[in-house]
């Protein structure tokens, strides 16, 4: 389990292109999430005829429930212009990979807490890093995708499209690329140089954040 | 000297690497050097090449500067952090090595300490950008430093016959916009590829060296096929290594070979740098053939 906390509202709101559709994830809840700040940001939003649709849905990192859950909202979605998700990082990452054609986006950040391991980690993994890349990066994780979690881009190590540490795992760099190619966002490849906070979050960083 | 003063003047610049020796013995590589590669612009000193745990690049560096060489300080980002990288770019400064070659670095999991633990706290990106930080006189912790603040000329890698060429091109252009000021190449074996490479990456108006591998038979060949990123060495030169075993085990296949690439993607790029691997002593007749 984890901590997310809303992304400031001034790069949030900037986030939004066009329509968004939100989805909130309450699976982890009862432990910490912004839920106010989260209503205060979907209200501004649909203030300003912004909002396309509203899901609420628990653990949606667990692709059955995820699927099932988005069938009914489908129409709404499919009016969006980008889908904005409040969770954690692996739900952020659960949804874009199954809106391929959407533009998915992170509302929060997601730390770690002292203790405790993420719930249903399937297919997706976050490894709460603090300062959520998932804006950058097209919805695929450079943290836990990447080897050597460059945020930066793709080393030079890649063999037909595989990682050099384990030659039966896709480079998660060559992913994004194709990802994003794909959303017509290369441009965000062009991101100024970006540089990590270990003090964020992160492994070898639990004991001493403060929460 | 700064290479990126060769660049400037517009001369076609040729470099060398050298891999320090796994102990403390050093006389041998600057014998070699000095015996062979005096004729290079500058020498390229390895930073625990493949993640095999060697005698440092820095030292080895100040050695070969003492000797009237002209070194280019390989620095990765497997093995320090931040702090240890900034300290050791003002360590090299502060011996008069100016010359960099910023890299990301392959990971431990590859070499010969696969136990240890890989930092990649920066990448070569913000490796390139926190050099170009402390030239302005500011760490990265935005501390300010004391007295005259560090001169380098940055350079960075490229992979131009990369299965994945659209990636390297985009890591190419963030490097360049961090502050990256000239390229050196992973080898390259057809110059077609790296032809069509250059049409696209010279808009970023950076000096690129072709990155050159002489052959040494057509079983490396084959092995660098199958086990290094961004290497593809064509079938025909294959068997052209195959074709006379004992003109192969002499090196002139592999240095005819090596120059044909070189004449034929000269008029594309800004100069040459040349990994031997061991074959240093055929450098200058490979340089001789090629016309350079
Ligand atoms: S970038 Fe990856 S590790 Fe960081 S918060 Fe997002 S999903 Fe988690
Ligand atoms: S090959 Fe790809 S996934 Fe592996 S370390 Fe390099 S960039 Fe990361």
């Amino acid at each position: 389990m984890l901590i997310t906390k809303l992304k400031d509202k001034q790069s949030l709101l900037s986030l939004v292109s066009g329509k968004a559709f939100l989805i909130h994830c309450h699976g982890c809840m009862e432990l910490s999430f912004p839920l106010e700040e989260a209503a205060a940001v979907q209200k501004e939003l649909s203030g300003a005829g912004k909002v396309a649709g509203v899901m609420t849905a628990d653990y949606i990192c667990n692709p059955e429930n995820l699927r099932l859950r988005l069938r009914a909202h489908m129409d709404e979605i499919s009016q969006a212009d980008m889908v904005l998700v409040f969770s954690c990082g692996v739900g952020v990452q659960t949804v874009a990979s199954m809106l391929e054609e959407m533009k998915v986006c992170a509302a929060c950040d997601t730390y770690p807490l002292p203790g405790f391991q993420g719930l249903t980690p399937l297919e997706h993994d976050c490894g709460q890093c603090g300062e959520c890349y998932l804006n950058l990066t097209g919805g695929i994780c450079p943290i836990t995708a990447c080897s050597k979690s460059l945020v930066n881009g793709q080393c030079g190590g890649a063999k037909n499209g595989m990682c050099e540490v384990d030659p039966t795992m896709e480079c998660g760099w060559e992913r994004i690329q194709r990802r994003l190619a794909a959303l017509g966002r290369l441009d965000l490849l062009k991101s100024p140089t970006q540089i990590r906070n270990f003090a964020a979050g992160g492994e070898g960083t639990k004991e001493t954040t403060t929460v | 000297m700064k290479i990126t003063e060769l660049f400037d003047r517009g001369e076609f610049v040729v470099s060398a690497e050298v891999g320090p020796p796994k102990g403390i013995h050093i006389d041998h590589l600057v014998e070699e050097a000095k015996t062979y590669l005096s004729g290079v612009h500058a020498l390229n000193v390895t930073d625990n090449q493949s993640s095999v745990m060697r005698l440092g690049s820095l030292a080895t560096c100040k050695v070969l500067k003492d000797a009237g060489l002209n070194p280019i300080y390989q620095l990765t980002c497997r093995d320090r952090n931040r702090i240890a990288l900034q300290s050791d770019l003002l360590s090299a400064a502060m011996l008069g090595i100016e010359n960099l070659l910023l890299l990301t670095g392959d990971h431990t999991r590859l070499g010969d300490h696969p136990q240890a633990k890989p930092v990649f706290d920066l990448d070569s990106v913000s490796l390139i950008h926190t050099a170009k930080l402390l030239e302005s006189g500011v760490d990265l912790g935005g501390n300010p430093l004391v007295g005259q603040a560090p001169s380098f000329a940055k350079g960075a890698v490229v992979s131009p016959c990369s299965d994945s060429v659209d990636a390297q091109l985009t890591k190419m252009e963030r490097k360049v916009a961090a502050g990256a000021e000239y390229f050196q190449t992973q080898a390259v074996f057809d110059p077609e590829k790296f032809i069509q490479f250059m049409e696209r990456a010279k808009q970023f108006g950076k000096p690129v060296q072709l990155g050159i591998i002489i052959p040494k038979s057509a079983g490396m060949a084959k092995f660098m096929n199958d086990n290094v990123a961004g290497i593809h060495v064509p079938a025909a030169l294959i068997a052209e290594l195959k074709a006379d075993k004992e003109k192969t085990k002499a090196g002139i296949t592999g240095i005819e070979i090596a120059a044909r690439i070189i004449k034929a993607c000269k008029p594309y790029c800004q100069g040459v740098h040349i990994m031997a691997l061991g074959w240093e002593s055929k450098v200058p007749a490979l340089l001789e053939l090629a016309g350079i």
